[in-house]
């Protein structure tokens, strides 16, 4: 069964420091003329409420705070989006003194769209492509709550068990007494 | 009686949440094909519960959840009241009770935006508590009842005595869904100054909960509009519920043809028309009934 989330992933976008023509290309998907609402995506501006975070620009030293404090505040499954040549790799601010490189340097990227600046047919194939990611987390995080309670059981058996077996030799053992 | 009463309340338990996502959802493809947009599938607003109920559990405080809870409870439980055809008072406070403690819930998670989101919230209730009184009292200087039982089981139409009212009613209701022109405390479309005021902090299944029982709220407000032309007949039913599913989309109508205004604006309207509609039409009611 596919995840509710890939059905209404909202999104988070915040500008690294972009020249906006990567952000205008993304506001340019929200219009009349993409309307990525139909796939039930929402620019919902708050991380708290959002599943895709969609980074623009590269980061530097001034906000790769920023961008690792937005990711935390996303709740699991989340995937991360970075949009434009900037964002994946520095594009031509690379070699500058004050700038890290791509959005990579800081969290986790799950889809990369180059470009300058990038098309919003590409943004959108991106954050298609990052629905696969978000059901594989989804996936994840429902074998991992599974997971843990197996690992319980199995501590729980693992605890229980010896205490019988001390039980029952201390019992044989007076038993013998 | 009583299996009467049982019925509707399981039925207003069961097809509320399900009518209300389906008004949501038809709410959003009319403001997309107002934009010239294809919107999202009618189902949307499921999917998005659903979705909210699968994300990670996430909260400032331990309280706050617990503060969303007993929100959810006093919002069924008013329309549990109405349902049951308890009485109208008892239907409004138990509302405002609910609603003061998602306020309190968003007050619990200190973040900036929350808490402005709660203060605005608080002014917008100052501004319709009154007019949702008149209302209550209207039908009461009509019917001689505050029940609904007895308001439904009456065999005359309240709504042209009590047009002054119902305008007011139908005026409040904009606030009440928290649209624009007045939708100050928390909005339901993307990018506004508050991020998601007064929601910003609600996380998950938090989120979802406060969906749902929007919901049932919203299903309860229109039962209102209802009571105003519900007359014991069958057309009197029919033309209430029509006429309830047409407010619905006047309001979404407003909401997509206004800006937000401030809310001294917000307050003074409100205000006014409760007092000129509202009281007016209450001693009109009172020289006549």
């Amino acid at each position: 069964m596919s995840a509710y989330v890939t059905k209404s992933p909202w999104v988070v976008h915040y500008d690294g420091s972009s020249c906006n023509g990567c952000d205008i290309e993304v506001l340019a998907c929200l219009t009349p003329m993409y309307d990525v609402e139909r796939f039930g995506i929402i620019n919902c501006g708050n991380p708290k409420h959002a599943d895709v975070f969609l980074v623009t620009g590269s980061v530097n030293e001034q906000n790769k705070g920023i961008v690792k404090q937005i990711y935390e505040q996303m709740p699991e499954p989340k995937v991360v989006v970075a949009i434009g040549i900037c964002a994946c790799s520095g594009g031509i601010f690379k070699d500058c003194y004050n700038v890290l490189g791509g959005v990579d340097q800081v969290i986790p990227v799950d889809a990369y769209v180059p470009g300058c600046a990038a098309r919003p047919e590409a943004i959108i194939d991106a954050v298609v492509k990052g629905l696969g990611v978000l059901q594989a987390k989804r996936e994840a995080m429902l074998n991992k709550v599974e997971k843990v309670e197996e690992v319980e059981e199995v501590v729980e058996d693992a605890v229980e068990e010896p205490a019988e077996e001390v039980a029952e030799e201390v019992k044989s053992e007076g038993g013998e007494e | 009686m009583i299996v009467k009463t049982v019925v509707s309340i399981i039925a207003y338990l069961v097809l509320a949440p399900l009518l209300g996502g389906l008004l949501a959802g038809l709410e959003r493809k009319l403001s997309a094909k107002m934009q010239r947009r294809v919107g999202p599938p009618v189902l949307q607003p499921f999917y998005d519960v659903f979705k909210l109920f699968e994300k990670e559990k996430m909260a400032p405080t331990r309280f706050q959840d617990f503060y969303v809870l007993v929100f959810v409870v006093f919002v069924i439980a008013s329309g549990v009241i109405f349902f049951a055809g308890g009485d109208l008072l008892l239907v409004i406070f138990t509302l405002t009770i609910a609603t003061a403690f998602l306020v309190v819930a968003a007050y619990s998670s200190n973040s900036p935006y929350a808490e402005t989101g709660a203060e605005r919230e608080l002014l917008a209730m100052m501004a319709y508590e009154p007019m949702v009184l008149l209302t209550a009292i209207g039908f009461y200087m009509y019917h001689g009842s505050f029940n609904v039982r007895d308001i439904l089981g009456s065999d005359s139409m309240c709504f042209l005595p009590m047009i002054g009212i119902f305008i007011g009613w139908i005026f409040i209701l904009t606030l009440k869904f928290r649209k624009s022109p007045f939708d100050l405390s928390m909005s339901h479309h993307a990018h506004q100054e508050l991020v998601r005021g007064l929601t910003t902090e609600f996380v998950g299944r938090t989120m979802g909960l406060i969906e749902l029982s929007h919901w049932y709220e919203n299903v309860v407000l229109l039962g209102f509009v209802f009571l105003f032309f519900a007359n014991g007949t069958a057309w009197g039913w029919v033309l209430g519920i029509v006429v309830a599913i047409v407010a619905y989309f006047v309001e979404v109508f407003i909401d997509n043809t206004f800006a937000r205004m401030k809310w001294q604006f917000a307050f003074k309207s409100s205000w006014i028309i409760a007092v000129v509609l509202g009281m007016v039409n209450v001693f009109v009611l009172y020289l006549c009934f």
